[in-house]
């Protein structure tokens, strides 16, 4: 019997510090997603990239916290336009690597490599078009198939048409449609926890644009 | 017990939280450097195993608070510097821990040696100098490889013969390369006084490099340039071509395995100019119009381990008849008519061995027929008989074939960081046949025929000491069997960072090279030529715009004299100062370059009785190129200008002792002027569901019809002089190229966006 005790007693106290460690990776991981949406300069989002991939480094399982290490690194990307694209990519994909490899052919993570894609082939278009504009159609293609109902893949793929020139096929007629879309997704869709749910502002102000 | 496990759970719950907040955070703070004492700004410090750590500000100040305590380890990472980590003990007093950061040469980071050459490719870095898009649209290159490289410094105008002539370096000093190996005949056969076309299509090539010295220890057998060209790995998608023009018509296929790993492709064109001329007068009168049949094929692998087979095959069979005035009687015309056959195989294995091991594999064979013969005629364009020898000795019949096998292997290997050291050899037998007949010194079938075995070795090693600091060290040897001789050409090259995008370059290098198969024929006693270089570069480049100025001392010896007897005794130099200004941003849209050449140089080789610039030398030669693309219109614009001052030029004779040539005329022509035009227009320009996609072509070159001279030719005592001129002052091109399958949009928009 007393054995028995001990056993359960072991067990409940192994499942209490599971559980407070499981707390303390949502307190942290809520703590930090609030810093991400006040971050304001490019120090911040270091800052707030550098503490997901510490929560990421020590939760060993979790894809979320390197997902938004590597997301404040293409909002870098976005805002900093004189930072080295090549050398951001490639700090980025080795952070994307680590979320992959925890939950591979996910569609956010395939957002996420478009993004790069596209701020890879901004840096000039006239020579890398070819290579890193499929690469960034190819992504959002495999996100769209990893999950139909994710509204981010079409309001990334709005924004490239929105993007290119009308002559070339973009611009915001075409545009439309698929930040249409997106919004639909948007309003259908019901995000877990922790889970990304960015874009649906965005797609709003790309829909206002469109009219 | 229920009670018991509650109160316990309760207790447990109460210690833990009472724990957490009876214990004081503790401040761990400190500042970050690199090794040579700079703060450092952005570098992640993270206390292993926890959430807790912070980021470095431009300061380099850093600072967090913890409640752990004990033995951890902290670690310091900032991009483009190798990671720290240190010990540390947590107790109850603030910590203070400081950093010093090593910087980590990285690819991305690094300077590359750029002295003596172009590199237009993404491989490394944003900007390129010239892509196959920026070839087909340089407005007087028309889609020739070669014509638009002459845009470039260092290149000179030269409009009576095809080829490079690179830094006083006659055409046979430069050699192209594809996928590693050299080509034999990489341009149509030669006919005097007129240029002709290179024989490979821009847009089988995804890079450029044109080197106009300096360059690896990896090509040899080229005393001035190398042109080297890699082909494209896999098409992005399966396509159909087509082209239509007054002067070609030509069709493709282009087919990508569904797994994007292999892909195929076949192409045939002909080309007939006899509308053209028709339209377009040539001064040549035409007896058997210019006519081209070129067939391509090709296969592409991708192999397991990101490897890459490639396979390509072309061969063309084309013929061409002249006639033009006799210099020496205005009674007589040569006749000048010429078929040529040849085909080229590449076949090249790129593989990654592990372990920081590559392999570069490449075999090629080429083998080039031509049927050549001269016929006196006369006003009935009759075969005549003058009796004048240096008439009647310009009869004659040449049947001559060249074939070259190769087969280069290049191993590579890292040894620490991105340095590199790769080394491997080559091999090429080359077989050389000529008969010659020539009836009036009652020479039938004279047979000349040259086998050369020639074997390379040779090892390099690029040394990043630092990324702003790179050295590239390599030595090459080589042998021919045909001369029995042998040669060993040291190469070394730095680079040094100066500033943002900017860096300084020097190369230094000894280059040799056999000499021709024309000079073989009459003795095959005679030693490698020589040339060393001596460059020193500087860049600013980044993805807007590009600025370089180079300086050179290029020494030649051993070249080969003619006369009065043929042996190594020649020599030169050249010298001089290149400018290049290339802009993609200033104004909107338009992309544009200048290039500027001074070159000074003069060679004792041939029959020169003395050292003299070369007929082929412009002493100032500057281009301007530009375009602009109209997305609106959908349609671009190119624009081109070129000006060279006159080239010298030169008639000898042998001396009545017959020891030496002397100069019995000689003088300058007049300066070289060619602007140029095009225009392309892209109707179905992205239209989405367009299931055809068609670009029309224009082009003028000469639009103000300069006249150009490029040099004299004399007869046979010098009392008569003519004028070298192209056959037509001005080419006029019209052409629609259709696809099916891909939207060329995306080309346009590499234009644009």
């Amino acid at each position: 019997m007393k054995k028995i005790i001990s056993f359960f007693i072991a067990f409940i106290i192994l499942q209490l510090a599971a559980t407070a460690q499981g707390e303390a990776y949502t307190k942290k991981m809520q703590q930090t997603l609030l810093m991400f949406d006040s971050a304001k300069t490019v120090q911040d989002l270091q800052e707030v990239s550098a503490t997901f991939e510490r929560i990421g480094d020590v939760e060993k399982t979790q894809w979320l916290p390197y997902y938004y290490a590597a997301l404040c690194q293409t909002n870098i990307g976005w805002m900093d336009t004189k930072t080295d694209k090549d050398q951001l990519a490639e700090h980025t994909l080795a952070i994307i690597a680590k979320a992959d490899a925890l939950s591979p052919n996910n569609s956010e993570v395939f957002c996420l490599k478009s993004m790069i894609a596209t701020q890879q082939m901004l840096v000039d278009p006239q020579s890398r078009f070819m290579k890193y504009g499929a690469a960034s159609t190819e992504a959002l293609t495999k996100a769209k198939l990893a999950d139909a109902s994710n509204p981010r893949p079409y309001y990334l793929e709005g924004a490239n048409i929105f993007n290119t020139p009308v002559a070339y096929g973009g611009g915001k007629e075409r545009a439309k449609p698929i930040f249409e879309k997106a919004m639909a997704l948007f309003n259908a869709a019901k995000p877990l926890p922790l889970y990304p749910s960015w874009g649906k502002k965005q797609t709003a102000d790309m829909l206002a644009q469109c009219q | 017990m229920k009670l018991f496990m509650k109160r316990w759970m309760s207790s447990m719950v109460l210690m833990v939280v009472l724990a957490n907040f009876s214990q004081a955070q503790i401040r761990v703070s400190g500042i970050t450097k690199d090794n040579r004492g700079h703060v450092l700004g952005g570098t992640n410090i993270t206390l292993k195993g926890t959430y807790d750590g912070a980021v470095s500000d431009s300061t380099g100040k850093f600072s967090f608070k913890t409640f752990e305590k004990g033995d951890f380890i902290i670690e310091a990472k900032n991009l483009g510097y190798k990671t720290v980590q240190q010990k540390v003990t947590i107790t109850n007093d603030a910590v203070t821990i400081n950093f010093s950061l090593k910087e980590e040469v990285t690819e991305l980071a690094a300077v590359s040696v750029t002295a003596g050459s172009f590199e237009a490719s993404d491989r490394k870095r944003a900007a390129t100098v010239l892509s196959s898009l920026d070839i087909v649209t340089t407005a007087n290159a028309n889609g020739d490889i070669s014509s638009a490289v002459k845009t470039l410094p260092g290149a000179q105008q030269i409009g009576e013969q095809e080829g490079l002539f690179v830094r006083g370096g006659a055409s046979y000093e430069t050699k192209q390369f594809i996928d590693g190996t050299a080509v034999n005949n990489p341009y149509f056969t030669s006919v005097q006084d007129i240029a002709q076309r290179g024989r490979f299509s821009p847009f089988l090539f995804k890079g450029t490099v044109f080197t106009t010295g300096g360059y690896s220890a990896l090509y040899g057998e080229a005393l001035s340039a190398a042109l080297i060209l890699e082909s494209i790995d896999l098409p992005d998608q399966s396509q159909a071509t087509a082209s239509l023009s007054p002067l070609f018509v030509g069709a493709g296929l282009q087919e990508l395995a569904k797994d994007k790993k292999s892909s195929w492709g076949i192409n045939y064109g002909y080309t007939n100019v006899a509308l053209y001329f028709q339209v377009v007068k040539q001064t040549p009168d035409y007896f058997t119009m210019p006519e081209f049949h070129t067939a391509d094929a090709n296969f592409r692998i991708k192999t397991k381990h990101g490897g890459m087979i490639k396979y390509y095959t072309t061969f063309s069979h084309n013929v061409l008849g002249l006639r033009r005035p006799n210099i020496d009687s205005s009674n007589y015309k040569n006749a000048f008519g010429l078929q040529n056959n040849n085909w080229y195989n590449n076949l090249s294995w790129k593989e990654n061995l592990g372990k920081g091991w590559k392999m570069n594999l490449g075999a090629s064979f080429s083998t080039n027929g031509d049927v050549i013969s001269q016929q006196i005629q006369n006003q009935f364009n009759q075969p005549a008989f003058t009796g004048a020898l240096y008439i009647d000795s310009l009869n004659f019949n040449l049947n001559s074939r060249q074939d070259l096998s190769q087969i280069k292997a290049v191993f590579e290997k890292r040894i620490s960081g991105i340095s590199t050291f790769r080394f491997g050899s080559e091999y090429w037998y080359s077989v050389v046949n000529a008969k010659y007949s020539t009836l009036f010194y009652n020479i039938t079938n004279y047979n000349s025929r040259l086998i050369d075995n020639l074997t390379a070795a040779f090892a390099e090693a690029d040394l990043y000491i630092t990324n702003g600091l790179a050295a590239k060290i390599g030595g090459r040897f080589e042998q021919s069997s045909l001369i029995n001789k042998t040669n060993f050409a040291p190469r070394i090259s730095l680079a040094y960072r100066t500033g943002k995008d900017a860096q300084m370059s020097m190369a230094y290098g000894e280059f040799y090279q056999k000499p021709e198969n024309t000079q073989l024929y009459y003795t095959t006693n005679l030693g490698f030529t020589k040339a060393t270089h001596y460059i020193i570069n500087y860049q600013k480049m980044n993805k807007d715009y590009t600025f370089r100025v180079e300086a050179f001392y290029k020494k030649y010896d051993a070249l080969v004299k003619t006369y009065p007897a043929i042996d190594n005794s020649g020599s030169g130099y050249a010298q001089g100062v290149e400018l290049f200004w290339r802009d993609k941003k200033t104004i909107k849209g338009l992309d544009y370059w200048i290039s500027y050449s001074y070159l000074d140089t003069k060679r004792d080789y041939l029959y020169f009785p003395q050292q003299l610039q070369p007929n082929f030398a412009a002493s100032h030669t500057a281009s301007v190129v530009a375009k602009k693309f109209i997305t609106d219109w959908k349609a671009g614009i190119n624009f081109s200008y070129t000006y060279a001052t006159g080239r010298p030029y030169y008639f000898m004779l042998p001396n009545s002792t017959q020891t030496k040539y002397i100069i019995k005329d000689q003088g300058t022509t007049i300066p070289y002027n060619n602007m140029s035009l095009s225009f392309e227009y892209l109707p179905n320009l992205g239209k989405k569901n367009a299931k055809t996609f068609l670009v029309l072509f224009a082009s003028v070159t000469n639009v103000l019809n300069y006249n150009a001279v490029y040099g004299y030719n004399y007869s046979h005592d010098g009392s008569i002089k003519q004028a070298i001129t192209p056959p037509a002052n001005q080419f006029f091109f019209i052409g629609c190229f259709f696809s099916w399958g891909v939207d060329r949009s995306q080309d346009a928009i590499n234009n644009n966006l």
